[in-house]
């Protein structure tokens, strides 16, 4: 949190490669979860014109997205759902606090809302003495360990059966020991069971708001979000504003590209349109700004607000995988939060568009088709500009500048030092070289090419046997 | 209501000034198969079971044959009575935990996801097919279609309070990605194809 | 056809013999190469580090020595597509968007301007290719696990009259090998394991080279290859290619 000091993602992810055991399962886990991916996406001929599509419906989303609001709005009103907005996220969190307070209730079950782990919105709570149970299960284990969660999908893939069946036996009494991972989800079942039951509020998040007929899609496969949605009196809601679709037949398309790149399913078990509330009931549905306007306004990334939060992007990122979702410090990690956080914070993130090779398979995964790895170079450019950068790297690299664009000084330097490997900036200003950390250098040859070139071209050649 | 004026006046200036074009969804959905037994087998690969039915008088002998009837069945189909209950739907939904099997009918099941949609109408009470330890869908083969595209255009503009698409039995995988049925939903679904 | 051939400065710098045999290869296939000795560096190390704006000077010098050439070739995926989306001049724009069109990677350039298929030569070995990112997705020089859609490969299609090569499938067919220009640097934890995750693959296959279109991806697997003491060598697809006596 903005609070404590931000641990560099290179830091942090240094951390993360101490344990190689762990890493490698991670990365293995979620490589298996890409690999499904593709099998998944590979099933369906016109997957690619797919993809197609959903990007063009959310670029006409993004450029009409004003009216698109107004109309949602109207039409949740006409089926009797109360319609909220809030700038930021400290006013998300006091309207759903509101919501709380005039119904006099206590206790809330939430299911998986990315939205409201970007606005801290269970530490809100906790302060105003309300007690909030996430229900998803690797929600319900990271909250249980007081972690945020490590990936917008798979809350819980940091961790291993065995630290979860520790957090069990602690919280729930589970057998001390037991790893059978039906087992331990029985447990949670039963207990929050019982949470369902008894809850008068339910949050949930949402996956789609459709503008023709002012209902919203919450997709999950637990069943969760529903369980506690029917069962309460009152449901809230909440959503970033680009969860927008204009028609209800849209859907046919997200449908069909969101599970299947998230995790490889051809749709999550339960996909659920809520239009109206019951008989005697409450819907309340929060619309939040938190600095999608801003991001709407900027040219280059205006784009990362077409995401349908599938993941898919963290699953095939090579460093994601070997890095950990918390290295992040954001609520959404991998390729995509690297995107989105720099707007919310761009001095606490600054870090984040450069955890990244630009391999870009995060944007052939992405099935909105959003261009992530050009605005991860984009993010970099705009945050050297605005000084988020060290100085000795720029004292580095105007050095560079220099003797590049000088061919005189670069042949001289090149001679003499084997310049550009010696100046990689990290180099500089640092006592260890961290490229001879855990690698040789290249061996230095008896001349350069163009010194070969100077003798043997030929066009040397002729001038020799002139 | 400041905040929605100054949201709305923010989104306005800063959204793109061209309005794209929305595309042109009807090229989508052509793929041909088999529906009916793709619809079989994307179901038993997601962990539903499906069963093949001629008429009610078999999926009441089925569910005799598999369920204890000595536990709570539910339904809102009258041909079933015989097994099941159908006069909890105005009952608070709470008193519903202790449901064993609830029998509910589908309009549509969509082939390439096995999903089965369902609304108010059928359900009884929202709640129903979710709070069940087991759920069974009925669902006429005639009434099998291909993609999720002709699912929403068999949907059109149907008035609903609610809806949702159902594929399979409730899941998680939170735990190293090992599958686990039945996370707080239904712990198994079994799908009666009607001929 | 007149070549300048662009040699990225790491290569000029450390691998001499990878220039050489692009030279000697380019003639073998009847083309008239020459090499401004004036080139420096097409500035993508600045550029990938987010000062893009520092480039100018380079892009300048770029277009000074590479005006007036048919194509500019050079065996390097990433410095091709660096020059190819971000070569500008802002005195002479026009020039320099007809250059950024005329500058090719040497695989592509085979395929694709000389239309040339295969290439014939002799390299005995077992060989793991090492596709680089910038070259495959960003200037599409093979496909991309991620899409739907047929395969191609012009690399490999070069390499299959190669006589005596056995070329391997490796398990992960296009990952990131962790180089990432500073990246490689600046999160070296990341980078050496992302580095040595690929080798593993390439060893699990029990290859005897690794090659590839960049050095720069190469130079940082051999960098591990070396600390592991590990028998499997690296080699530029321009050294295999031009295998055949001059």
């Amino acid at each position: 949190m903005s609070s404590k000091k931000t641990i560099q993602h290179s830091e942090a992810a240094a951390r993360f490669n101490k344990d190689t055991e762990r890493v490698n399962w991670h990365d293995e886990t979620l490589w298996f979860v890409r690999e499904k991916r593709d099998r998944s996406a590979n099933q369906i001929a016109d997957w690619e014109l797919l993809r197609e599509t959903a990007s063009k419906i959310k670029n006409n989303v993004l450029s009409n997205i004003h009216d698109y609001l107004i109309e949602f709005e109207a039409n949740a009103k006409k089926n009797g759902i109360t319609v909220h907005w809030a700038a930021d996220a400290k006013e998300h969190n006091e309207i759903v606090h509101s919501i709380m307070a005039k119904h006099d209730v206590k206790q809330m079950v939430k299911s998986k809302s990315m939205l409201t782990e970007e606005c801290h919105l269970n530490d809100y709570l906790a302060e105003k003495g309300i007690e909030v149970i996430d229900s998803d299960l690797g929600e319900y284990i990271v909250q249980l360990r007081k972690e945020p969660p490590s990936h917008i999908v798979l809350p819980a893939i940091h961790l291993k059966k065995e630290d979860v069946s520790e957090t069990f036996h602690e919280h729930l009494g589970t057998e001390k020991g037991n790893i059978d991972p039906q087992y331990l989800t029985e447990s949670a079942r039963l207990s929050l069971r019982n949470t369902f039951l008894t809850r008068k509020v339910a949050l949930t998040g949402v996956n789609f708001a459709i503008a023709e007929t002012g209902e919203i899609v919450v997709c999950t496969n637990e069943g969760n979000a529903d369980m506690g949605a029917h069962l309460a009196d009152v449901h809230i809601a909440c959503m970033g504003f680009e969860k927008l679709i204009p028609q209800r037949k849209h859907l046919g398309v997200f449908l069909r590209l969101l599970a299947r790149s998230a995790t490889g399913q051809p749709i999550t078990t339960f996909s659920s349109h809520f239009k109206k509330p019951r008989e005697g009931k409450e819907i309340h549905i929060v619309i939040v700004d938190n600095g999608r306007s801003t991001q709407l306004g900027r040219e280059d990334f205006r784009n990362s607000l077409k995401c349908i939060r599938c993941g898919a992007c963290m699953n095939t990122c090579p460093v994601y995988r070997r890095s950990g979702g918390h290295s992040y410090h954001n609520a959404v990690a991998g390729p995509i939060g690297s995107i989105l956080a720099p707007n919310l914070d761009m001095s606490k993130n600054a870090d984040l568009p450069f955890a990244s090779t630009l391999c870009g398979s995060c944007t052939n995964v992405c099935p909105v088709k959003i261009d992530i790895h050009d605005q991860l170079y984009k993010w970099r450019q705009v945050l050297v500009k605005e000084g988020h950068t060290p100085t000795s790297k720029t004292v580095a690299m105007k050095t560079m500048a220099t003797v590049l664009a000088n061919p005189t000084i670069f042949n001289i330097a090149g001679k003499s030092g084997r310049f550009v490997m010696k100046n990689l900036p990290g180099l500089v200003n640092n006592k260890m070289n961290k490229w001879y950390d855990q690698r040789e250098m290249p061996a230095v040859p008896q001349e350069s090419f163009r010194e070969w070139y100077k003798k043997n071209s030929r066009e040397a050649k002729a001038k020799d046997n002139e | 209501m400041s905040s929605k004026a100054d949201i709305l006046k923010k989104i306005k200036q800063n959204q793109p000034a061209l309005i794209t074009d929305l595309p042109d969804l009807s090229v989508l959905g052509s793929e041909e198969f088999d529906v009916l037994e793709t619809y079989k087998t994307v179901l038993k690969n997601i962990g539903g079971d499906p069963v093949e039915v001629g008429n009610y008088a078999e999926i009441i002998q089925y569910i005799k044959a598999n369920y204890n009837l000595d536990k709570r069945l539910i339904t809102t189909i009258p041909e079933l009575s015989e097994i099941a209950t159908l006069d909890w739907t105005n009952d608070d939904p709470h008193s519903l935990q202790d449901v064993e099997l609830n029998v509910i009918k589908a309009h549509f099941g969509v082939a390439e996801n096995s999903a089965l949609w369902v609304t108010d109408d059928l359900l009884g009470q929202r709640v129903s097919p979710f709070i069940a330890q087991y759920l069974a869908i009925i669902v006429y083969k005639k009434d099998i279609i291909p993609t999720m595209h002709q699912a929403y255009e068999k949907i059109g503009n149907q008035e609903y309070g609610f809806g949702t698409f159902i594929a399979g039995p409730s899941k998680t995988a939170d735990i190293e990605q090992s599958l686990v049925l039945g996370a707080h939903g239904a712990r198994g679904l079994i799908v009666f194809l009607l001929d | 056809m007149k070549i300048g051939l662009f040699i990225p400065c790491y290569v000029d710098q450390f691998y001499p013999k990878v220039g050489i045999a692009t030279y000697e290869l380019l003639q073998k296939l009847g083309c008239e190469v020459h090499f401004p000795m004036g080139q420096t560096c097409c500035g993508q190390p600045m550029a990938n580090s987010g000062y893009q704006y520092l480039t100018k000077g380079c892009d300048a010098n770029f277009i000074a020595n590479f005006a007036g050439f048919d194509y500019i070739v050079c065996p390097s995926g990433s410095c091709v597509l660096h020059v190819k989306e971000h070569l500008h001049d802002e005195k002479q724009e026009e020039l320099a968007a007809e250059m950024r069109k005329k500058v090719f990677e040497l695989t592509e350039f085979i395929t694709d301007v000389l239309k040339i298929d295969s290439i014939e030569g002799n390299f005995p070995y077992r060989v793991g290719m090492h596709v680089s990112c910038h070259g495959q997705r960003g200037l599409k020089l093979s496909q991309m696990t991620e899409l739907n859609a047929p395969f191609f490969s012009k690399p490999e299609q070069l390499l299959h009259n190669i006589k005596g090569l056995d070329l391997v499938s490796l398990t992960r067919k296009d990952e990131c090998c962790g180089f990432g220009g500073t990246f490689c640097v600046t999160e070296e934890a990341v980078s050496v394991k992302m580095g040595q995750d690929r080798i593993k693959d390439h060893e699990n296959h029990h290859v005897d080279y690794i090659t590839g279109g960049d050095m720069s991806c190469l130079m940082h697997l051999e960098g591990i290859l070396k600390r592991q003491k590990s028998p499997i060598k690296t080699i530029h697809i321009a050294e295999i290619l031009n295998s055949l006596g001059n």
